[in-house]
C-alpha cells in the first residue's frame, strides 16, 4: 500500500499543476461575473434589471484593476511539467497591455450598454446580453496571454461566439439577424480554415506551443515543407479575418449597422485587438523564421486594407440611413490597415519587438478615440434613430462640449493637431515602416492619410455648421457622459504626454 | 541690445509659442466678469487683440534681448525631453535666421487681430474666429522656434485645421472647394515630408536639428540624403509654393477672408522656405546639391509663370481678380526666394531670407488694401472696378490709392524699398553659385529671373494704372478714404517696408553670420 502511495505521489505531482490564480484573475473574473449575471437574471425582478448592468460594469472594472498586481514581473502558468519554461498562459508586458486594452474597451462598452439597454426598453434581454458581453471579453482577455495554438483558437472562439449572438440579439429585427448570420458564416469559415492551418503546423512540428514551434519549424523534413508553408498561410487567414483585413472585410459595414451600437463599438476595438494579438503571436512568436512568407503577405494586406477601407468611407453619403455608423465601420477597416503596417515591418526589421510596440501603441490610441467617437454616435443615435451624418449638423450649437470632443476624436483618428496623440501614433507607424525599409508601404499609407482626412474633416466641419431648422438638444444620461468624458480625458492627457502609450514602441514587450 | 537674463529669454520664447494656444482655449470660454465689454463679440475680439499684442511685445523684447553680436548662436534655448520613445525633445531656440520671421509673424497676426476688431469678416461667431487665429499664430511661431524635426512637423501641421476653417467659414465665393484644395494638397506634401524627416532621424540617430546641422550630413549616406531631400523638398515646395505645385494657392487666396490672405501670404508661405534653409541646406547638403539646379530651374519657371499669369489677369476684359493676381505674384516672388536658396551661397541665401521678410510685409499690405477695396466697392474684379477708363482711386479715395500704388511699386522691387534687396541678392547669388554647381546653368537662370523682374514691373504698373488712375465720375458715390484703424493696421507695414529698403543692414546683419555658419557646417 505504502509503496503504491509513494509511487503515486510524484505521478500526481506531475499531473496536477499548481495554478497561478493571480495571473489568470483578469479573464477569470470577467467570466465568473458573466455567469453570475446570467444566473442572477433569473432571480432579479423586472424593475431591478439595471442592477445586472452595474454588476457587470463593476466586474469589468475589478478585472481591469487586477492587472495592477501583475505589473511587478512576468508570470507564467499551465506550464509543461517536464520543461517548465514552455507554458500555455503567460502574463508578460505584451499580455498586460493588451488585456488593459481589451478589458478597458469592454468596460467602456458596458457603460455605453447600460444606456442602450435602458433605451431599448426590454427590446434586448438583459441577462443574456451581459453574460454574452462578459464571456466575449473574457475570451478576448485570454487570447493575448495564450502561448499555444490550442488555447489561442479556443480563446478566439470564446471571444467570437458570444459576439455573433450579441450582433443578432435584437428580437424581431430582420437586419440584426441578417447581420449576425453574415458575421457568423464568414467567421466560422475563417476559423475552420485556420484550424486546418493549425493542424498542418502541428503535423509538421509535433507541438502546439508557440516557442517550440518557432524552434522546430526551422528543421522541418523537406517533404513536409509545403505542408508547413500551407499551414502558416491558412493559420494567418483566420486571424486576418478577425482584424477585418481586406478581402475579409465585407461583413463589417452591415454587421456594425445591424448590431446594437455598443456592440459595434466593441467589435471595432476589442474584436480588432483580438485579431491583432493573435496575428502578432502567430507571426512574431511562433513563426519568425517564416518572415519571408508572412512579411510580404501582411504588407500587401495592409496596403489593400487601408486603401479599400478609406475609399469605402469616402463613398458614404451624408443623407443615407446609418451613414455615420457605416463611415465608422469603413474607417475602422482603414485603421486596421495602419495597424497591420508595423506587424509587416517586423518581418523586415532587426528589432521586431519595437515594430510590434508601434502596433500596440497605435491600437491603444485607436481604442480610446474610436470608443469616444462611438459614444457620441450613441448619444446622437438616441434621438436621431437613423444616425445619418447629416444628423450631426449643428451639434456644436446644441451640445458644444460633446461636439468639440467628437471633433477632437475624429482629428485624432485623422492624425492632425489638435489630435496630437493621433499624429504621433501615426508617426510611430510610419517610422516602423521607414525603419524596416518598406518605403512603398509608407507612401501608400501617406496617400491614405490624406484620403482619410477628407472624410474625417468633412464630418468635423459638419458639426460646426449652422443647424438646419431647430437645433435638437441631446440629453446626456450619466453613463454616456461618463464614457465620453473618460475617453475625452484619456485622449487629451495622451496628447499632452504621448510617452504614456508610445513607450511601448520603444521597449521589448515579450 | 539690452541685457536680459537668459532664463527670462527662455521664458519669453516659450511664452511666445504657448501663449497663443492658451489664449485660444480662453477665447472659447465665456468672458470673466468685469471683462464682458459691450457685447460678447466685442469682448472676444478684444481678447484676440490683447493676446496677440502681448505676444508681439514678448517677441519685440526677445528681439531686443537677442545678442546681436552673435546672431549665429542659438539663443533663449530650452531643451527638455518630451517623448523619449520617439526621441522627441521640446527644443526651442532662435538665431538670426528665425528671429526676423518670429517678429514678422507676431506683428502680422497682431495687425490682423486689430483689423478684425474694427472690421469683423462676415461669417459665424467671432469666438471661433479668434480661437482659430490664435492657434494659427501658435503653429507658425512654433515652426520658427522649434529645433526638433518631429516637433517641426507637428507645428507645420498645426496651421492646417485653423486655416481650413478660416477659409471654409469666413471666406468668399468658391470657399469650400478652395479650402479642400488647400488642406489636401498641403497635407499630402507634409506627409511625404514626414517620411523624409523620419528617414533622416532614423539614419542619423537623432531628430535634433542643431545636432544634425553640426553633423552637416556626415552620418548620412548619399542615397539617404537624395531620398530625404526629395521627400522633404516636395513637402516644403508645396507649402512655399513652388511651380508646378502651386495650384492650391490662387484659389485659397481668392476665397480666403482678408485676414486669412494676409497670414497665408505673410507668414505661412515662409514656413516652406524656412524649412529649406533650416533643414535641407545644413542637414543634407550633398543631397541638396544634387537637386539645386532643378530647384533653381523650377524657381525661375515660377517667376516667369507667375508674372505671365498676372499679366494675363491684368489685361482688360480678362475678368482678372485682384486677389488672384496678388496670389500669382506671390508665386513669382517665392520663385526668387527659392532661386536664392538654390545657389547655396551666403549671398543667395541671405537674399532669400531678406526677400522672405520683404514679401511678408509688402504682400501683407497689398492683401489688406485689396480687402479694404472690396469692402468699399464690393468686388475685386479688375474689369468691374476699372470699367473703361480706370477705377480712379486717386480721385475717389486719394490715400487708399496712394497706398496701393506704394504697395505695387514696393512689390515690383523699386530700389529704396524692401522688395529690391532680396531679389537683387538672389540674382547676385545666381551670378556666382556655389563651387560645385554649374555656373552656366545658373547664369541662364539669373538672366531669366532678371527678365522676370521686368515682367513684374509691367503688370504692377498696369494694375496701378487701371485701379488708381482714370476719369473721376462727376456724380458717383464717393468712396470712404482710409479709416483711422486701417491706418493703424497698415502704417507699421509701410514704415518697415521703407526702413528695410533704406537700411538693409539691420536685417542682413542678423541673417548673414547665421547663414555663413549654416553653410559652413552647422549652427551651434
Amino acid at each position: 500500500m505504502s509503496s503504491l502511495a509513494a509511487s503515486a505521489q510524484p505521478l500526481a505531482a506531475s499531473l496536477v499543476q499548481s495554478v497561478d490564480w493571480l495571473a489568470i484573475a483578469p479573464p477569470t473574473i470577467a467570466a465568473v461575473v458573466g455567469l453570475i449575471a446570467l444566473v442572477a437574471d433569473l432571480f432579479v425582478g423586472e424593475k431591478k434589471k439595471a442592477l445586472l448592468g452595474w454588476l457587470s460594469v463593476a466586474g469589468l472594472a475589478v478585472s481591469t484593476l487586477m492587472l495592477l498586481p501583475l505589473l511587478d514581473g512576468d508570470r507564467s502558468t499551465f506550464c509543461l511539467t517536464g520543461t517548465p519554461d514552455v507554458c500555455s498562459y503567460t502574463a508578460d508586458r505584451f499580455t498586460l497591455v493588451l488585456q488593459l486594452l481589451v478589458l478597458g474597451g469592454a468596460l467602456l462598452t458596458a457603460l455605453l450598454s447600460v444606456t442602450a439597454l435602458k433605451d431599448a426598453d426590454k427590446g434586448l434581454p438583459e441577462g443574456e446580453y451581459w453574460f454574452l458581453l462578459l464571456s466575449s471579453a473574457a475570451g478576448a482577455a485570454l487570447l493575448p496571454a495564450s502561448r499555444d495554438l490550442a488555447t489561442l483558437i479556443v480563446a478566439l472562439e470564446v471571444a467570437s461566439l458570444p459576439a455573433f449572438a450579441l450582433v443578432g440579439l435584437r428580437h424581431g429585427d430582420k437586419k440584426s439577424s441578417e447581420a449576425a448570420l453574415k458575421f457568423f458564416l464568414s467567421s466560422v469559415t475563417a476559423t475552420a480554415v485556420s484550424l486546418m492551418g493549425v493542424s498542418f503546423v502541428y503535423a509538421t512540428t509535433g507541438t502546439l506551443y508557440l516557442t517550440q514551434i518557432a524552434d522546430r519549424i526551422q528543421n522541418v523534413d523537406g517533404q513536409l515543407h509545403t505542408l508547413a508553408q500551407t499551414g502558416v498561410v491558412l493559420t494567418l487567414i483566420g486571424f486576418a479575418f478577425k482584424t477585418a483585413a481586406v478581402p475579409f472585410h465585407f461583413w463589417v459595414p452591415d454587421t456594425y449597422v445591424g448590431a446594437p451600437l455598443p456592440i459595434a463599438a466593441y467589435l471595432s476595438v476589442v474584436g480588432k485587438a483580438v485579431g491583432f494579438s493573435g496575428l502578432i503571436l502567430v507571426t512574431v512568436v511562433a513563426l519568425p523564421s517564416y518572415a519571408d512568407v508572412w512579411g510580404p503577405a501582411l504588407a500587401a494586406l495592409a496596403a489593400l486594407t487601408m486603401t479599400v477601407g478609406n475609399v469605402g468611407a469616402l463613398r458614404q453619403q451624408a443623407t443615407r440611413a446609418y451613414s455615420a455608423v457605416r463611415l465608422l465601420a469603413w474607417s475602422s477597416v482603414g485603421q486596421a490597415g495602419y495597424l497591420l503596417v508595423p506587424i509587416a515591418a517586423a518581418a523586415y526589421s532587426d528589432n521586431a519587438e519595437r515594430s510590434i510596440g508601434s502596433t500596440v501603441a497605435y491600437a491603444l490610441m485607436y481604442a480610446a478615440v474610436n470608443l469616444g467617437a462611438f459614444a457620441v454616435a450613441a448619444l446622437v443615435g438616441r434621438t436621431q434613430l437613423l444616425n445619418r451624418l447629416a444628423d450631426y449638423r449643428g451639434l456644436y450649437a446644441s451640445n458644444p462640449l460633446t461636439a468639440l470632443l467628437l471633433a477632437f476624436f475624429l482629428l485624432c483618428l485623422a492624425g492632425l493637431p489638435p489630435g496630437i496623440i493621433g499624429l504621433f501614433a501615426k508617426v510611430t507607424v510610419f517610422s516602423a515602416a521607414v525603419d524596416a525599409g518598406l518605403g512603398w508601404l509608407a507612401v501608400v499609407m501617406a496617400v491614405n492619410v490624406v484620403i482619410a482626412l477628407f472624410y474625417y474633416l468633412q464630418w468635423t466641419a459638419l458639426l460646426f455648421r449652422a443647424p438646419e431648422g431647430e437645433a435638437v438638444k441631446h440629453r446626456v444620461p450619466a453613463p454616456l457622459t461618463a464614457t465620453i468624458a473618460l475617453t475625452g480625458v484619456l485622449g487629451i492627457v495622451l496628447s499632452g504626454a504621448p510617452q504614456l502609450v508610445l513607450r511601448f514602441a520603444d521597449t521589448g514587450l515579450f | 541690445m539690452i541685457d536680459i537674463n537668459e532664463s527670462v529669454m527662455q521664458f519669453l520664447l516659450a511664452f511666445v509659442v504657448v501663449g497663443p494656444l492658451l489664449g485660444a482655449a480662453a477665447a472659447l470660454l465665456p468672458a470673466p466678469p468685469g471683462m464682458k465689454g459691450k457685447s460678447p463679440e466685442q469682448a472676444v475680439l478684444r481678447h484676440g487683440v490683447t493676446v496677440t499684442g502681448a505676444i508681439l511685445v514678448a517677441a519685440i523684447v526677445l528681439a531686443l534681448g537677442f545678442d546681436h553680436d552673435h546672431p549665429s548662436k542659438m539663443q533663449a534655448t530650452t531643451d527638455i525631453s518630451w517623448i523619449p520613445a520617439l526621441d522627441v525633445r521640446i527644443h526651442l531656440g532662435i538665431d538670426g535666421i528665425s528671429l526676423p520671421l518670429l517678429v514678422l509673424t507676431a506683428l502680422l497676426t497682431f495687425l490682423c487681430a486689430l483689423y478684425s476688431y474694427f472690421k469683423l469678416p462676415a461669417g459665424p461667431t467671432p469666438k471661433a474666429f479668434v480661437a482659430l487665429l490664435l492657434v494659427l499664430e501658435a503653429g507658425t511661431l512654433a515652426t520658427f522656434a522649434v529645433l526638433d524635426l518631429l516637433l517641426f512637423f507637428l507645428a507645420f501641421e498645426m496651421v492646417l485645421i485653423p486655416m481650413y476653417f478660416l477659409i471654409a467659414r469666413w471666406g468668399g465665393e468658391g470657399r469650400t472647394r478652395a479650402a479642400w484644395r488647400f488642406i489636401l494638397y498641403t497635407l499630402l506634401g507634409s506627409v511625404v515630408m514626414l517620411l523624409g524627416l523620419l528617414l533622416i532621424g532614423l539614419k542619423a540617430g537623432t531628430f535634433d536639428m542643431v545636432a544634425l546641422a553640426t553633423d552637416n550630413g556626415r552620418s548620412l549616406t548619399a542615397s539617404v540624403q537624395v531620398i530625404a531631400v526629395l521627400a522633404i523638398g516636395i513637402g516644403l515646395a508645396v507649402k512655399t509654393p513652388m511651380w508646378p505645385l502651386h495650384s492650391w494657392l490662387p484659389d485659397a487666396h481668392t476665397a480666403a477672408p482678408t485676414v486669412g490672405s494676409v497670414l497665408l501670404a505673410g507668414v505661412m508661405l515662409k514656413m516652406g522656405t524656412y524649412g529649406f534653409v533650416r533643414i535641407l541646406l545644413p542637414i543634407a547638403p550633398d543631397g541638396f546639391r544634387d537637386f539645386a539646379p532643378y530647384l533653381a530651374a523650377f524657381a525661375v519657371v515660377g517667376i516667369i509663370y507667375g508674372s505671365l499669369a498676372c499679366l494675363a489677369l491684368a489685361k482688360q476684359g480678362a475678368k482678372g481678380d485682384l486677389k488672384r493676381l496678388i496670389a500669382y505674384s506671390s508665386v513669382g516672388h517665392m520663385g526668387f526666394v527659392l532661386l536664392g536658396i538654390a545657389t547655396m551661397t551666403p549671398t543667395g541665401v541671405n537674399g532669400a531670407l531678406f526677400a522672405n521678410i520683404a514679401h511678408g510685409l509688402i504682400t501683407g499690405l497689398l492683401f489688406f488694401l485689396v480687402g479694404a477695396l472690396k469692402d468699399r466697392t464690393g468686388t475685386t474684379d479688375l474689369d468691374t472696378l476699372a470699367k473703361e477708363t480706370g477705377a480712379a482711386l486717386y480721385g475717389k479715395a486719394p490715400r487708399l490709392g496712394g497706398l496701393l500704388a506704394f504697395g505695387a511699386v514696393a512689390s515690383l522691387g523699386l530700389p529704396g524699398l524692401a522688395g529690391f534687396w532680396g531679389e537683387m541678392l538672389a540674382l547676385f547669388g545666381a551670378f556666382r553659385p556655389a563651387d560645385e554647381l554649374s555656373r552656366p546653368a545658373f547664369l541662364t537662370f539669373m538672366a531669366i529671373g532678371a527678365f522676370g523682374t521686368l515682367l513684374t514691373a509691367a503688370y504692377m504698373l498696369i494694375v496701378v494704372r487701371r485701379v488708381c488712375m482714370g476719369a473721376v465720375p462727376q456724380e458717383g458715390p464717393k468712396l470712404a478714404d482710409v479709416h483711422t484703424y486701417e491706418f493703424a493696421a497698415w502704417a507699421p507695414l509701410v514704415a518697415l517696408t521703407v526702413a528695410a529698403g533704406l537700411w538693409p543692414k539691420a536685417l542682413l546683419g542678423l541673417t548673414d553670420p547665421a547663414v555663413q555658419q549654416l553653410l559652413a557646417g552647422g549652427t551651434r
